[in-house]
């Protein structure tokens, strides 16, 4: 049977350090599933967070040979066995202990954007109608986990730190769902463009390439939000034409 | 934050835990835009073998002022002060360099590679101070829905160049019959790629469609959206290939001028 040797941080926010862990290695494992042969039988007291064990939950996130994963979807056999393998707590959120971090910033951030507001009903019994190609879009968005792999990496948040600035590309996703909604009656460019820095983003894509729902968090989602924001602050010409359209339509 | 001091430490400039070969893209990118910008500059500020018979460089179309029989308004104008080298390019190709400056793909791109803000996901930056998009210079970014304007007219007036250089002036009779070279066929290609290019734009995907919350209340600005999104998923692909393809065309056209290259004619 194979064996992996494991970096594992351990520590709290006072410190700590990478400690080594070998350990057999079978055919299907996933990086969880060795942490938790590790926790089992070498280290009773590494903390660990994990739920779903199916790429759901989004509560395993860490980052595994430097990138941002979900363990419980990062397969064993996609790693090089020759090399330890490096497994450390997110680094743009305070750590609690070992592979745990405190994500509620997160949360905070999640009740300041304005809500759902949708237009009055479509129907006497209260409910609406929408077609399919209005809504596909939004759909994209909506299959976000909230495992906060994208803010771990943004480098923004990672590296600036700028958390009272910026909220970051899960909750610029999150007022994209809202704001392209076909229901939904709420105007929050201004508050993308300023109380939460949409601007800051810089287009590195990093947020793309780590989210494990496949959301093309940059291209679907932020870009079309920066348009927006240019609509209403940075087109002159666009003012004169919406000027020019809504005089034509009386 | 609240508790921002049990923050992990940030990472040095190029510190990072990744295992893999993460400079290798950043690297590419850096030689492959640099190699761009060096050629075309040059290529730009020569004024001479832009043109060979009915072909024109596309670094130098449309020739406003110019000494070629392509030229739209006659020669050198008046005004233009004697002190300062003169090329046709240089009137035209701040507008498609604008473009791809301002490009959402390019952006992301040289950020990184130029920049090293970040140098690659995950890897340490040399600066602490980040201003993004918000302050002056970067905010000018903004204009990139204007240089798309200027940029959908270009691909109108290269159109226009392939279809001259299908007809081929005979030097005897003087007589324009059609035909397709070379060089016809290298500037066709390079108009599809810069179609490719242009038409799948972030900008022209909102002005498309993008701005509507409800698409079936607009079918015909729905129907662009989504042949724009078509475009759009390989808008890297296309940008490297189109940046790629005009420069090889202005070269082909170049050699072909100082009878370095030989066209021949397919029919």
């Amino acid at each position: 049977m194979k064996t992996a040797t494991f970096k594992i941080w351990r520590g709290d926010a006072k410190g700590g350090e990478f400690r080594d862990y070998r350990t057999e290695i079978s055919e299907g494992m996933v990086v969880l599933d060795a942490v938790n042969q590790i926790q089992a039988t070498q280290a009773n007291d590494l903390a660990c967070r994990w739920n779903c064990k199916a790429g759901k939950c989004g509560s395993c996130s860490a980052e595994v040979n430097g990138m941002p994963k979900l363990m419980c979807m990062t397969r064993m056999s996609e790693l090089p066995l020759d090399r330890p393998i490096t497994v450390e707590p997110m680094k743009a959120f305070p750590i609690v202990k070992d592979l745990i971090t405190d994500v509620s910033w997160n949360f905070r951030v999640k009740k300041k954007i304005k809500k759902f507001k949708p237009r009055p009903p479509d129907a006497p019994d209260g409910t609406w109608r929408m077609r399919q190609e209005d809504i596909d879009r939004v759909q994209e968005f909506r299959k976000c986990i909230e495992c906060f792999l994208c803010q771990d990496v943004c480098h923004v948040l990672r590296d600036h730190q700028m958390y009272e600035k910026f909220i970051g590309p899960r909750f610029l996703i999150h007022v994209a769902a809202l704001e392209m909604h076909p229901l939904d009656t709420e105007n929050r460019i201004d508050e993308l463009r300023n109380a939460q820095g949409i601007g800051y983003c810089n287009i590195t894509k990093c947020c793309t390439k780590v989210c494990p729902e496949n959301i093309e968090i940059t291209d679907n989602g932020i870009i079309p939000l920066k348009e927006r924001v240019v609509d209403d602050f940075y087109d002159p010409l666009g003012w004169i034409w919406k000027g020019l359209k809504k005089l034509l339509n009386g | 934050m609240n508790g921002a001091t049990t923050l992990p430490r940030r990472n040095s400039f190029g510190e990072t835990m990744r295992a893999d070969v993460w400079w290798t893209q950043p690297l590419l990118v850096f030689v492959g835009l640099s190699i761009f910008i060096v050629y075309s500059t040059w290529a730009a500020f020569q004024g001479t073998h832009y043109f060979f018979g009915n072909y024109i460089s596309p670094f130098y179309s449309p020739e406003i002022f110019g000494f070629s029989p392509h030229s739209w308004f006659g020669p050198k104008p008046d005004w233009w002060p004697d002190w300062f080298i003169f090329s046709p390019a240089l009137l035209v190709l701040w507008a498609p360099g604008g473009f791809r400056v301002t490009c959402y793909y390019y952006r992301g791109a040289y950020y990184k590679a130029f920049w090293a803000d970040p140098p690659a996901c995950t890897v340490g930056e040399p600066r602490k101070s980040y201003w993004g998009e918000r302050s002056f210079p970067l905010i000018m970014q903004n204009a990139h829905r204007y240089f798309l304007y200027l940029a959908l007219f270009f691909i109108l007036v290269l159109t226009y160049d392939v279809w001259k250089a299908l007809w081929f002036v005979n030097p005897v009779t003087g007589k324009a019959s059609l035909g397709i070279g070379i060089g016809t066929l290298v500037l066709a290609i390079n108009v599809v790629l810069l179609g490719g290019y242009t038409f799948g734009c972030h900008s022209l995907r909102h002005l498309a469609g993008g701005f509507l919350d409800q698409f079936s209340k607009s079918p015909a600005c729905y129907r662009a959206y989504v042949c724009v999104s078509c475009f759009n998923r390989r808008h890297m692909l296309w940008a490297w290939l189109s940046l790629f393809w005009v420069g090889f065309a202005d070269l082909y056209v170049r050699l072909c001028s100082m009878g370095i290259l030989h066209d021949v004619r397919l029919f």
